[in-house]
C-alpha cells in the first residue's frame, strides 16, 4: 500500500504567490509605462532598464555573497522595485545616478533589514529621496514630454507643482494657472514630472485593475485621495487666490502614484482597515501640508516614508474588531 | 437579490463538489466492523459485551457513562470478535468492539419500513430520552452528544433552533443528498428538535450551491414553522458562530455558546437521525458518507454502517488510485489526514477525501510580506501572522491576550496565504500551549 502524507489541516492552498501577487502589480503599471514611453521616448525606457536590472542584480548579489542566502531575486518584487523606483526620476537621470537609486533602494531600504518583508521604510521611496537630497538638481531639472530620441540631453522644465510654489510667491493663483499645462492634458500626463507619475489616467486604471483582482484593498489609496481633495479643497474654498484647487493637487505630482502604488506597498502599511485609514488620512494630510507650507513644492515622498514609521505603532495599537466582542441578544 | 452571509472575513475555496446529485446508495456490509467506545466528546461509553456475544443490528452495545456521553450501539449483527484497543483516525489505538458479520438481524421493535411517521405524543423530556437511548450525536462533525445540548442551562433560554445544511467544505456532499432525497423525514426530524428544546421557530441554513436541496427542503417545510433561509456561499459558514451570526445577526460573545444568544445549532444530519431514533426507535447506527477526489473513479454518497474500515469505502468507490498522496476524513480545509486506511467510520465521519500527489505537496514557506490577507479572511477577527509570530517565539501569555482561544481552526488563514506560511499550524501549537497556561491557573 502507498504510504500516506499526514499533515495537519487544510490540505488545501490558494493559487496566489508572492510572485503572482507581485507580478499583478507589475501588469497594473503597464499602462502607465507605456504613456510614460509615449511622452519621454527613450530616456524612459533607458532609465527603466538601468533601474529594474539594477535592483535585480544588487538583490542577486547581495543575497548571494553578502548574506549568504538563498537567492529571490527573480520572484518579482525586485523587479517591482526598479519599476517604481524609475517611476518616480526624472526620464533624464544619469545612469550612474540610476544604478546608485538602485543600490540604496535594495541595498539599504531592503536588504540590511533583513529582505522581503523585513524593510520598515518602502525601498522605492527610499532610493529616490536618497537621490534627490544628494542630486537635488538633476532630480529637479524635468525633461519636457515628446523628446523622444533625447536622453540627457533633453529641453527640461519645471513640474506644474514647482511652478505653482515659485509662482505663489509673487503672484496669485488665478494669474499662475494660465502658465500651467491644462487639466485635460495633466489628467493625460503630458507635462513635466518623474517619468511615471504624470499620467494620472494610466495610474487610474491601474488601481481599478489591483482592485478588481483584489491586489490592493481600496482603504489606503482613497483614504489619501480623499483626504487630499478634502483638505485642499477646504483651503481652496477659504482663499482661492493663495490656494489652488483640489482638482489641481489631484492631478499633480506623485499623488496617484504616491497613493496607489508607493503608500500600498504590503510590507511597509499597516495590517488593519482601521490602521490603513488612519495611515492614508495622515499621509494626505502630511503630503497637503509639505506642498501648501512646506519648502518643497511636493510632499508625497516624504509623507509616505513618515507614515511607513508608523506602520509598526499603528499594528501594535490598532486592531481588527474581534468577533463575538459585542453581545447583541435580540 | 443580495444573499445572507456572515460578515467578517471567510474564503471561497473552489467547491469541486463531484459527487453532487449522486444519489446514496446502500453498499454491500463488510466482513468486520470495529466500533469504537468514543465516538463523541466527552467521557467513553461502558462497554457492555464480551468475546464471543451474538449480537444484533442496533443492539446496545455500550453504555452511556456520565454526563457527556452516549450509548454506542452494534451497527450489524454477528459475533465479538474482540474488545480491544484498535486504531481509530487520530492514528492513536482506543478500546473499540471488533464484531465479525454474519448475516443482517436487526432487533424487533426497530421500525425498519420507509413509512413516515409524524404525529408523535411523545413530550420534550421523552424526546431527549429517546435521543440519549439511541446514541445520537452531533453529526457535522464535533459530536457531541445531542441530548445534552437540549438541555438549556438555567439563566439561558433557547429562542431558535439553527439546522446547518450550509456543508460549506469543499467536495463533501452528504448533508445535500441527505436533504434532497429525505427532506419529509429531515422535516419531521426538525420539528422534533425543536418540541425537544421547547422553541418556536427553526432556520434551515443553506449555501446556494445547492438549490436543488434549497428548493425540495422549501417544499417540504412550507407548512411549518420551519423558515428555510439560501445563504451566499462562503467559507467557513458551517462553523457554528459563523452561521448564527448570519442569519441572526447575533454574535456568540467569546468564549460563550450560541444559547448565550439564544440559540441552539444542529447539524441536517443530526436532525435526520433524531427522526429516525425517536420515530422509527432506530438508533445511531448508520450515517452518509461522501468518499471523493478528483483521481477517484466513482465519487459517491454512500448510506454506512458505523464500524466500516475506511478501506472499504474506499474500494466501493472504484478503489485507492496509484498516486494517492493523503487520505482525508472529513472535507479539505478541516479534515484530518488519516495515517491508516484500516480505520473505522464513526459517526463523526462526513467524508473521506482522496488526494492526489501534486495536491498534497506544501509549497516553500516563503517570508510574511503583510500582505494582510490572513487578518482579511479571519472569520473571528484574529491576526493569524502575529500569532504564528508570537507561537514561534513562544510569547504564549501575548497570545492570549490577542484572543488565540477564540481561533476555530478553520483554515481560512494558511489557504489564503500567498507566502505559504503554515498560520495555522503555529497558532494550534500556541492554543495547546495557552489552554495548559489556563488550566494551570485553574487549579491553582
Amino acid at each position: 500500500m502507498n504510504k500516506l502524507i499526514v499533515s495537519p489541516s487544510p490540505h488545501a492552498a490558494t493559487r496566489e504567490s508572492v510572485p503572482s501577487l507581485m507580478y499583478g502589480v507589475i501588469i497594473s503599471l503597464l499602462p502607465a509605462l507605456g504613456v510614460s514611453v509615449y511622452y519621454f521616448g527613450i530616456g524612459m525606457v533607458i532609465v527603466t532598464a538601468v533601474s529594474v536590472l539594477s535592483c535585480i542584480l544588487f538583490e542577486y548579489l547581495i543575497q548571494k555573497f553578502v548574506m549568504k542566502v538563498k537567492t529571490t531575486h527573480l520572484d518579482g518584487s525586485a523587479l517591482l522595485t526598479g519599476l517604481l523606483l524609475a517611476f518616480c526620476l526624472p526620464a533624464n537621470l544619469p545612469l550612474w545616478m540610476v544604478m546608485i537609486g538602485a543600490l540604496v533602494a535594495v541595498g539599504i531600504a531592503k536588504m540590511t533589514f533583513g529582505g522581503l518583508g523585513n524593510n520598515i521604510f518602502n525601498p522605492a521611496l527610499v532610493g529616490r529621496v536618497f537621490l534627490f537630497i544628494s542630486f537635488p538638481v538633476a532630480m529637479t531639472s524635468w525633461p519636457q514630454p515628446g523628446q523622444w530620441l533625447k536622453y540627457t540631453d533633453a529641453l527640461t522644465g519645471a513640474t506644474p507643482l514647482g511652478v505653482m510654489k515659485e509662482g505663489l510667491a509673487t503672484k496669485s493663483v488665478a494669474e499662475i494657472m494660465p502658465e500651467l499645462p491644462s487639466f485635460l492634458n495633466l489628467f493625460l500626463g503630458n507635462t513635466m514630472g518623474s517619468a511615471g507619475e504624470v499620467a494620472a489616467f494610466a495610474l487610474l486604471i491601474g488601481m481599478i485593475y489591483l482592485l478588481y483582482k483584489k491586489i490592493i484593498t481600496w482603504h489606503i489609496p482613497i483614504s489619501i485621495l480623499g483626504t487630499v481633495f478634502l483638505f485642499t479643497g477646504i483651503l481652496w474654498l477659504a482663499n482661492p487666490d493663495r490656494f489652488a484647487d483640489p482638482l489641481f493637487h489631484m492631478l499633480t505630482g506623485g499623488l496617484m502614484l504616491g497613493a496607489i502604488y508607493m503608500a500600498t506597498d504590503y510590507v511597509t502599511s499597516p495590517m488593519s482597515t482601521k490602521g490603513m485609514l488612519i495611515y492614508g488620512v495622515g499621509i494626505g494630510v502630511v503630503t497637503v501640508l509639505i506642498r501648501v507650507f512646506g519648502a518643497y513644492p511636493e510632499g508625497v515622498q516624504f509623507a509616505i516614508l513618515i507614515f511607513n514609521g508608523f506602520t509598526p505603532l499603528l499594528n501594535k495599537y490598532i486592531k481588527p474588531k474581534r468577533f463575538g466582542k459585542v453581545v447583541s441578544n435580540g | 437579490m443580495s444573499l445572507k452571509t456572515f460578515s467578517k472575513g471567510g474564503v471561497h475555496p473552489p467547491e469541486n463538489k463531484l459527487s453532487a446529485g449522486v444519489s446514496i446508495q446502500k453498499i454491500p456490509l463488510p466482513e468486520v466492523v470495529v466500533i469504537p467506545l468514543s465516538q463523541h466528546l466527552g467521557a467513553p461509553s461502558k462497554v457492555l459485551v464480551k468475546r464471543g456475544d451474538e449480537v444484533k443490528v442496533g443492539q446496545l452495545i455500550a453504555q452511556s457513562d456520565g454526563f457527556i456521553s452516549t450509548n454506542i450501539h452494534s451497527s450489524v449483527s454477528g459475533k465479538v470478535l474482540k474488545v480491544d484497543l484498535f486504531p481509530d483516525s487520530s492514528g492513536y489505538r482506543k478500546m473499540a468492539v471488533q464484531i465479525q458479520v454474519e448475516g443482517d438481524t436487526w432487533m424487533e421493535d426497530i421500525d425498519r419500513s420507509e413509512d413516515l411517521v409524524r404525529n408523535t405524543v411523545l413530550e420534550q423530556a421523552d424526546i431527549r430520552k429517546k435521543m440519549l437511548e439511541a446514541g445520537i450525536v452531533g453529526l457535522g462533525g464535533a459530536t457531541f452528544p445531542s441530548h445534552v445540548k437540549l438541555m438549556v442551562p438555567s439563566g439561558k433560554t433557547a429562542e431558535y433552533l439553527i439546522i446547518n445544511g450550509v456543508e460549506c467544505e469543499p467536495y463533501l456532499t452528504a448533508d445535500q443528498m441527505l436533504m434532497q432525497e429525505h427532506p419529509t423525514e429531515l422535516a419531521a426530524g426538525i420539528s422534533l428538535l425543536m418540541k425537544g428544546l421547547g422553541v418556536e421557530k427553526a432556520i434551515l441554513g443553506i449555501e446556494n450551491n445547492k438549490p436543488d436541496a434549497i428548493r425540495i427542503m422549501k417544499e417540504a417545510t412550507k407548512d411549518s414553522a420551519i423558515e428555510v433561509q439560501a445563504l451566499k456561499v462562503m467559507y467557513p459558514q458551517g462553523g457554528e458562530k459563523q452561521l448564527v451570526q448570519a442569519l441572526l445577526k447575533r454574535e456568540v460573545p467569546s468564549g460563550g455558546l450560541p444559547i448565550d444568544v439564544g440559540v441552539v445549532v444542529f447539524n441536517v444530519g443530526t436532525a435526520y437521525a433524531t427522526y429516525m431514533a425517536v420515530m422509527k426507535n432506530r438508533p445511531l447506527i448508520e450515517r452518509v458518507v461522501t468518499v471523493s477526489g478528483k483521481s477517484l473513479e466513482k465519487p459517491s454518497n454512500f448510506k454506512v454502517r458505523v464500524g466500516t474500515p475506511v478501506s472499504y469505502l474506499i474500494e466501493q468507490a472504484g478503489g485507492l488510485p496509484e498516486d494517492t498522496a493523503k487520505v482525508i476524513n472529513g472535507g479539505p480545509m478541516m479534515g484530518k489526514a488519516l495515517s491508516s486506511l484500516d480505520v473505522p467510520v464513526v459517526k463523526g465521519s462526513s467524508g473521506i477525501l482522496i488526494i492526489k500527489e501534486e495536491e498534497a505537496a506544501r509549497k516553500e514557506i516563503l517570508p510574511c510580506i503583510r500582505c494582510t490577507r490572513c487578518v482579511g479572511v479571519c472569520p473571528m477577527g484574529l491576526e493569524p501572522y502575529l500569532l504564528m509570530t508570537q507561537s514561534e517565539k513562544g510569547l504564549y501569555e501575548r497570545m492570549e491576550q490577542e484572543k488565540v482561544m477564540d481561533c476555530i481552526e478553520c483554515g481560512s488563514c494558511s489557504y489564503t496565504c500567498p507566502s505559504a506560511r503554515p498560520l495555522l499550524d503555529y497558532i494550534r501549537l500556541g492554543k495547546a500551549e495557552v489552554g495548559k497556561i489556563m488550566r494551570s491557573r485553574k487549579a491553582v
